[in-house]
């Protein structure tokens, strides 16, 4: 049993396995989330940050558990796990590239049954202007910057409890970065949504995480707050390029 | 050399009205492809089962036609939903000739088993439209009208204005509906899909079932071309409609029907009528189906993707 270090655990997870056929590449890990916090995951490319995320949405073969809040979810399937309140915007963004914006806004909001859906729509086309003028143009013709926006609101459509980030700067200017994680901080104080996001861009991750992991050949290696991660000198000269 | 321009309206009907249904058998192959990328050889087998059941239900228990069809769609979309569940859905998506070859054994043994049941015989089912009815007023005869001084059939009229509301019910399902709204999700990304909280496999099924049903569509509408129905008759018209499928783009779903119908023109107009004027009619069903492989084997060299395909970008 790993003690809770925050007061309220959002997830969960305990000496969690995953392998690819016979490729084991999380080696035991443990970590949690704070409800309503920001963590953050950092590691080198091949660490298994991806592979941790997958992981929680049981999207690979598993062993050791994953709680949410207090329910067990380890071996709930992936489509389930999204109903119990987990958004995942995967590496490489994941969108519908053969639908349209605003097909795949509707499709986020797939395991809604309220009437609400259409007020939502409105909602992140007014957050992100760029999506409502092109609603109706193929998800796959958007820039990078706009399909990472693009996964976010469709993430956020099934009005989740903890949104799972993958590597949301990959391949994107550092202008465009910024403005995205700016808009992660703000939708965290404004709306609480627990977020665990995966990175290689530790500066700006750890600027607007709470709490840090650093993950190692499929092992966590280190954890702190975001401050002290930022002043760890192993972080610093790893990570950070002090 | 008498080149007969005279009867080349009639070949372009022929050409159109079998093109149709090259066209929906071809469909049904498009929306398997779309959301699992790999051909179900036995769309056409099946579709052939759903034909006899038109027979059963209305030759031999006297149901009205329409109403049997209605059922014998029915009762496919099952069997191609059972088939999605049992067969496929057991194996890794990822892997290929596994589903393959099971669709490749489907494809022998309903052939065999319809075989078995009814023999290889041609057995007569009614055309659905063999005369016009009653309240349409006579132009030309009760079986064709008068175009361009050729007789525009009243079957290949029928064929078309079935299969275009086929097609349009298929639009509404897929651009309207929540089910078709995943159904396209699915086909996009499948992962994705997952994570947006769809149940892939019953949405595969979904795509196996209208599939199935518009095969079987497809089968009785061809059906009195053939003379009838027998185990073996969408054997070649498989063909056919893979080289529809190949030339539209075989993930493009409005690509499969045109693609479809361009393939009954080739076969049609440019290898029987012109065919005929050169080497005479010994030479024909061989030279028909050289063409449809000709079809493939040209777009399959010149442009994989199709007319209306999207190239697939692999990125790492």
């Amino acid at each position: 049993m790993v003690d809770d270090v925050f007061d309220e655990v959002g997830l969960k997870v305990e000496n969690l396995h995953a392998s690819y056929g016979a490729v084991e590449v999380l080696r035991g890990l443990n970590f949690e989330v704070a409800s309503k916090g920001v963590s953050v995951i950092l590691g080198a490319n091949g660490a298994g940050k991806t592979t941790t995320l997958r992981a929680i949405c049981n999207m690979c073969t598993t062993s050791g558990s994953v709680v949410l809040g207090d329910e067990d979810i380890t071996r709930t399937g992936t489509a389930e796990i999204v109903r119990k309140g987990v958004a995942h915007v995967p590496q490489g963004r994941g969108t519908f590239p053969e639908l349209s914006t605003m097909d795949n806004l509707m499709i986020g909001a797939y395991t809604r049954k309220d009437n609400e859906i259409r007020d939502d729509i409105d909602r992140w086309f007014e957050i992100f202007p760029r999506l409502s003028e092109r609603r109706d143009q193929l998800a796959g013709s958007l820039s990078g910057g706009e399909q990472q926006m693009l996964a976010v609101a469709r993430a956020l459509m099934c009005r989740p409890r903890l949104l799972l980030l993958d590597e949301p700067s990959l391949g994107l200017a550092p202008l465009i970065i910024e403005d995205l994680f700016e808009r992660f901080t703000t939708l965290n104080k404004e709306t609480g949504l627990t977020m665990l996001i995966v990175e290689q861009n530790a500066n700006l991750a750890l600027e607007m995480a709470d709490y840090g992991y650093v993950i190692e050949s499929g092992e966590i290696s280190l954890s702190g707050s975001a401050d002290q991660l930022k002043n760890d000198p192993a972080v610093q000269e790893a990570y950070l390029g002090a | 050399m008498n080149w007969n321009f005279d009867v080349l309206p009639d070949f372009i009907f022929n050409g159109l009205s079998l093109g149709a249904i090259y066209g929906a058998v071809a469909l049904a192959l498009v929306l398997i492809f779309k959301a699992t990328t790999l051909i179900n050889f036995a769309t056409g087998e099946l579709a052939m089962l759903g034909a006899f059941l038109v027979y059963v239900l209305h030759m031999e228990q006297g149901i009205w036609l329409w109403l049997s069809m209605l059922i014998a769609m029915a009762l496919s979309a099952g069997l191609g939903v059972l088939i999605e569940r049992s067969l496929t859905r057991p194996f890794d998506p990822a892997d290929h000739l596994p589903v393959v070859l099971i669709t490749l054994g489907l494809f022998l043994i309903i052939n065999a088993v319809a075989g078995d049941i009814w023999n290889y015989q041609v057995r007569i089912l009614t055309n659905p439209f063999g005369k016009f009815p009653d309240w349409v007023p006579s132009v030309g005869g009760d079986r064709y009208v008068e175009v361009l001084g050729s007789r525009l059939k009243y079957q290949s009229i029928g064929i078309w204005v079935t299969l275009a509301l086929a097609l349009f019910l298929l639009g509404l399902i897929l651009n309207r509906t929540k089910a078709g709204l995943a159904f396209r999700a699915v086909s996009s990304n499948t992962e994705s899909a997952r994570l947006v909280g769809v149940h892939t496999g019953r949405t595969l099924g979904f795509g196996w079932a209208i599939a199935s049903a518009f095969g079987t569509l497809g089968a009785v509408l061809v059906a009195p071309q053939l003379g009838g129905v027998n185990p073996n008759m969408m054997a070649t018209i498989l063909i056919y409609a893979l080289a529809g499928a190949a030339l539209g783009g075989l993930d493009s779903l409005g690509g499969a029907v045109l693609g479809g119908i361009l393939v009954g023109i080739i076969q049609a107009v440019f290898v029987t009528w012109g065919g005929v004027v050169v080497f005479g009619q010994l030479y024909m069903s061989i030279l028909q189906l050289a063409a449809a492989f000709l079809v493939i084997l040209i777009v399959l060299l010149f442009r994989p993707a199709g007319l209306f395909g999207t190239r697939r970008v692999e990125r790492v």
